[in-house]
């Protein structure tokens, strides 16, 4: 359609959206430019500022780094947060696995019963307490088990992971089984490989699910410190603007001083593992969310 | 549910099944339990909701009330706010929030240059990949009263206060921000639905000298229109679920008023108050609300556009 000379409106709307779409992009990244402007700033000059800080204030330092570099309790968390994502990210990918290889399978006489099985989950649940009712039936709450395991599979996931096992072609499949493999050894040996972009994608989800979620590790692990996740701390510094746990300087007054600013540092912190990831798989995202899109 | 009756049905061909599949049922074992536990398990424990429940007695040993935790909600003080906020703030959504990603999607698509799109996409999935705690706090701290979005507000004419504490903007600052977060990530969809759109289809109506306005109104939006009508009965079937947790972490007794929904009274009173029988009541309540006007949405949608979900 290059050929075609561009109209003089045509040439107006696309300045205009030019414009709007850069307008649009600054909007979406000053807010963590912001954020990363502070966390290097000089707590003092941050403590009387107003407005949108844009280069680090006074000369850059890394004094609230610094003072969080040594704190306990966050790093505890960190290591929590990192044990749950590890741990919750392997016992949602091998039942999400595993159960959409099941469902993808046409000889299986129970796939489509199973299908609706799980798909009226989506539809119906049992909502916040009976959960919470059957988790601490079992046993989970203030335990680890609480944030690993409830929640671990999503229907969503299961069904966009049996639509990309669905798509190997099956010469593959029935030449393996000739050679004597078996289920798991199909799986595991031609499957997955095959499907790796997805599989990414999705274990991708499920680890910043994991890494983010707030909500319930709040409500199973309530009271147990030691077994707090990053999120629950961040929550303390950030909306309840509680640092004495976080910062074990002798000093009341630097620490005082430094509130505003170990704020950002956390934010920081805890923020910019995900962000750095997600655009190295970003490319895969188009597919997991059309597949999960086709109808189940 | 209906499989197992299924299961009765064809008991002979499922052994054979079995037989025949023997490493597929053994897969399918723990992802069944699961789903059993944490899923048809918590749905059986409904039962508290027509409960008066006491833990120490447990779900068999607790009174049966019937309707009376119903009962108690609708004539309570707060059934009438909470319903309210719930509606307004799914209105707003449904308004602002749900076109959102629809235009970002038409407006990136009429970008030709494909680095700067590149660019533009990327940077905006970032706030989806930002934890709800985080980006309540950046929420919470931006409208503080030293925020920068305050300031910039101040610069306007504004005077200057605490935005996110005050109940006239509360509501505002859920939406715009909640469009923030949401607006890159949720064009995706409908980026991969417009690179679907036949192109000789806009030849075609080019030749038939429709502008670009006409292109986007006869061929692009046709052309996404399924995709904009499944989603819009999914989120339909969220109606009364509004982003508790965002909520959560936002509101402050000042602004409960507008702020406290269905989800958040449940949570307060479930977990903080531990009044289960009530809670999973008004839960529910919310759940079969959701639960019709899914089906509802469904149904009208596939007699008005013969365009449905299921």
């Amino acid at each position: 359609m290059e050929y075609i000379k561009k109209s003089p409106s045509r040439v107006i709307f696309e300045i205009i959206n030019t414009i709007f779409l850069v307008l649009v992009t600054i909007c979406f990244l000053l807010p963590m430019w912001h954020v990363i402007c502070c966390s290097f700033s000089d707590p003092q000059k941050l403590n009387i500022n107003f407005g949108a800080v844009l280069w680090p204030l006074g000369t850059p330092t890394l004094s609230g780094y610094e003072m969080l570099g040594n704190n306990t309790a966050l790093w505890k968390a960190y290591g929590n947060t990192l044990l749950y994502v590890a741990a919750g990210t392997s016992f949602s990918m091998i039942l999400t696995t595993i159960g959409g290889y099941c469902l993808s399978r046409k000889c299986f006489g129970l796939r489509k019963a199973l299908t609706l099985f799980l798909s009226f989950t989506m539809l119906f649940d049992g909502g916040l307490i009976p959960t919470y009712m059957v988790v601490k039936a079992l046993g989970f709450v203030q335990t680890r088990w609480a944030v690993i395991i409830p929640g671990g599979v999503s229907v969503m996931n299961l069904i966009i992971m049996r639509t990309s096992f669905e798509q190997v072609p099956s010469a593959l499949e029935e030449a393996a089984r000739i050679d004597g493999a078996n289920d798991f050894q199909i799986l595991w040996r031609i499957f997955l490989p095959l499907t790796k972009a997805t599989t990414a994608v999705i274990a991708l989800f499920y680890a910043v699910a994991k890494w983010n979620s707030w909500f319930h590790p709040s409500i199973y692990l309530s009271g147990k410190r030691d077994l707090y996740p990053l999120q629950l701390i961040l929550k303390e510094v950030l909306i309840n603007s509680s640092i004495t746990d976080m910062v074990s300087s002798s000093d009341d007054f630097m620490v005082s001083q430094a509130k505003i600013l170990i704020k950002y540092v956390v934010i920081v912190v805890a923020t910019l593992p995900i962000l750095c990831i997600y655009p190295f798989v970003q490319k895969y995202f188009t597919k997991g969310v059309m597949i999960g899109a086709v109808k189940g | 549910m209906k499989h197992t009756k299924k299961n009765a049905v064809e008991k002979f061909n499922l052994i054979r099944d079995i037989k025949k599949n023997k490493l597929l049922y053994l897969f399918m074992i723990p992802v069944i339990v699961y789903f059993i536990i944490f899923h048809y398990v918590p749905m059986a424990g409904i039962v508290v909701a027509f409960e008066k429940y006491f833990p120490r007695k447990g779900i068999f040993g607790s009174q049966w009330v019937w309707f009376k935790n119903f009962e108690n909600f609708f004539k309570g003080a707060y059934a009438g706010r909470v319903i309210k906020n719930t509606i307004i703030i799914s209105v707003l959504e449904i308004v602002f929030s749900f076109p959102a990603p629809i235009i970002f999607a038409l407006l990136l698509n009429e970008v030709k240059n494909a680095k700067f799109k590149k660019v533009v996409q990327t940077v905006s999935y970032m706030p989806h990949f930002i934890s709800s705690v985080v980006f309540c706090g950046l929420v919470a701290d931006f409208c503080s009263s030293r925020g920068f979005i305050t300031d910039f507000i101040v610069m306007l004419g504004g005077t200057r206060q605490s935005l996110i504490g005050n109940a006239d903007y509360f509501r505002t600052i859920y939406t715009i921000s909640g469009i923030w977060q949401t607006v890159g990530y949720g064009s995706i969809i409908y980026m991969a639905a417009l690179s679907g759109v036949d192109k000789e289809l806009y030849e075609a109506a080019m030749l038939d000298g429709a502008n670009r306005l006409q292109q986007t109104w006869h061929v692009t939006l046709p052309g996404i229109a399924n995709t904009i009508v499944m989603l819009f009965i999914l989120r339909m079937g969220s109606f009364l679920t509004v982003g508790s947790e965002k909520l959560l972490l936002l509101y402050a007794p000042s602004t409960y008023e507008v702020a406290d929904v269905i989800s958040t009274y449940v949570y307060r009173k479930g977990i903080l108050d531990a009044d289960f029988g009530y809670s999973t009541a008004v839960n529910l309540f919310n759940s079969v609300i959701n639960t019709a006007l899914l089906i509802l949405t469904n149904k009208i949608s596939r007699k008005v556009s013969d365009m449905s979900l299921f």
